[in-house]
């Protein structure tokens, strides 16, 4: 394919349906809809300034570090119960309830047993987005090659070693699938969180504008949402494409013979 | 035989024993935590309360219909989403030329959270179902479109080349080669979706208070009925059960005649 012609895939749509709501909003008067000009012009003097770092740096932040407690916590738990059979099956039931649990509900929970400040909105996204990466984990380690592990075994491979050059790798492409889903529930509850009790941060904002019935800004806050969304797809992409580029090789290679 | 079977149960027996066990020491450990004071019981109470309180709810003909409230914009919603997806993933799956246009802009649309949409669809709604089923339609379409769009991109080219020569026209080749191709990516997507509309209902419920088992532990939280808004949680909870065991039913059930399911028997 030429560059041209990718070029004109990859923009064309997009371009297209802009300029067709531009179209169609041009002469209208609605008040819900804004403008896409009107938008992007608000995007910028809404976002850029003091609220990026009052509202948008600290919601990034809390949303940070509860996804890296989340999938670290996730991976440790999940290796651990995954190669303990007894513990495993203790646990099995109970860790498929606590995943069914919708996790925004746990957000009023969490706020009478912790309080409403940062520490409680950490522990709602941790409390929602470790389920993926643990189930995940969990599954993975239960499955891994059993004539691997016998010859890990047989070759007196234990311990520490064990983990990191045969357990860790046989379960990242699960871990990674886990992540991806826990990406997306973070962000959720980094926004409800801030939704249902808070006075700042990214979802609180957006909400005050809604009831204020600034609309464009309003959206604005939408597509900023849209875009640390974006942003986090974008960034698991390029960490996944790093640390399972052997695997999707290896994918390739079985597929065609 | 019968000793064969016996065998291969003991092991079985032992594991749902242990879980058993593990969800008694749960609710035992929960028990003791308010009743030796280590948190206050004003935020937690026992075990024992709350399950009470849970059998007191399931006499309640409220709390049925604020289950039947969640419940019908799940289905609803699931339902819209994954017609739709279907469609639009089959137009979209059928031709080379719509997958590549259209790539960039799912790849945008798909991450935005669907709880970004929560002003909006107070603005729109208000706090009636159809705010829910905005959220929940949002967020469960994308989960079956891209497990599908995937599922047709695994078409075997071999087979739809010899389709086409057999002179299968464009209709028949979606319904006798494509559809059984992406099914299983399909019940995936269906799978992950009801799921998702789960928490999307709730998360609905909960922040913008349109009617449900959401809006009510929100109310009996901010009303300080706590084991009431425990016993509700729970009750999430099992509900949320409910659905991933039916959804593997399900998918079990459609899928009989695939390896993958076929496979899990012989094992």
């Amino acid at each position: 394919m030429s560059p041209l012609k990718r070029v004109a895939y990859f923009f064309g749509l997009p371009i297209l349906l802009i300029a067709l709501w531009w179209a169609l909003s041009f002469g209208s008067t609605n008040f819900f809809v804004p403008k896409p000009v009107e938008l992007a012009q608000t995007l910028w003097t809404t976002w850029i300034g003091p609220r990026f770092f009052d509202d948008v740096l600290p919601s990034l932040g809390r949303l940070a570090v509860g996804l890296i407690f989340a999938i670290g916590l996730g991976i440790i738990l999940g290796l651990l119960i995954g190669s303990t059979r007894w513990l495993r099956n203790l646990l099995e039931p109970l860790l498929e309830f606590f995943r069914a649990i919708p996790p925004p509900v746990l957000v009023p929970l969490l706020m009478l047993l912790i309080g409403v400040n940062d520490g409680m909105k950490v522990a709602v996204i941790v409390s929602g987005a470790i389920w993926p990466v643990l189930l995940n984990t969990v599954e993975g380690v239960r499955a891994v090659d059993s004539v691997l592990n016998d010859s890990c075994r047989s070759y007196g491979i234990r311990g520490f070693a064990r983990i990191r050059y045969f357990v860790l790798p046989a379960v990242t492409p699960q871990i990674m699938a886990g992540v991806r889903q826990s990406l997306s529930i973070g962000l959720i509850l980094m926004v409800i969180s801030e939704m249902f009790a808070s006075s700042s941060g990214l979802g609180f904002t957006i909400v005050q504008f809604q009831r204020n019935f600034a609309i464009p800004e309003m959206w604005s806050g939408i597509v900023v949402l849209g875009l640390i969304g974006l942003g986090l797809a974008l960034i698991f992409q390029f960490v996944e494409r790093r640390v399972l580029h052997w695997y999707h090789g290896l994918k390739e290679i079985t597929h065609d013979s | 035989m019968r000793k064969q079977r016996n065998a291969a149960a003991g092991p079985q027996a032992k594991a749902l024993g242990l879980g058993i066990s593990g969800i008694v020491l749960f609710f035992l450990i929960w028990e003791a935590t308010p009743r030796l004071g280590l948190v206050s019981d004003r935020y937690l109470p026992p075990a024992s309360e709350v399950l009470v309180r849970l059998g007191q709810y399931l006499t309640e003909a409220a709390f049925w219909r604020d289950v039947a409230d969640t419940m019908t914009s799940w289905a609803l919603g699931l339902l819209i989403a994954t017609v739709a997806a279907i469609v639009v993933g089959l137009i979209i799956g059928s031709s080379r030329f719509l997958r590549r246009a259209t790539h960039t802009t799912i790849e945008f649309l798909r991450p935005i959270p669907s709880v970004a949409l929560i002003p909006l669809a107070v603005l729109i709604f208000g706090t009636s179902i159809e705010s829910t089923l905005l959220l929940v339609v949002y967020a469960s379409f994308w989960q079956v479109l891209l497990q599908l769009l995937y599922g047709i991109a695994d078409v075997d080219a071999v087979a739809n080349d010899t389709a086409k020569s057999y002179g299968l026209g464009r209709l028949a080749r979606v319904r006798y080669v494509i559809w059984p191709t992406a099914l299983p990516y399909l019940m995936t997507g269906l799978r992950l979706a009801a799921a998702v509309a789960l928490i999307l209902a709730i998360t609905a419920e909960l922040i913008i208070g349109t009617p449900g088992l959401g809006k009510q532990i929100a109310l009996t939280q901010s009303g300080g009925a706590i084991s009431s808004m425990y016993a509700l949680v729970l009750a999430t909870g099992m509900i949320g059960v409910l659905i991933n065991l039916a959804a593997r039913i399900v998918e079990k059930r459609v899928l009989s005649w695939h390896p993958s399911v076929r496979g899990e028997v012989v094992l």
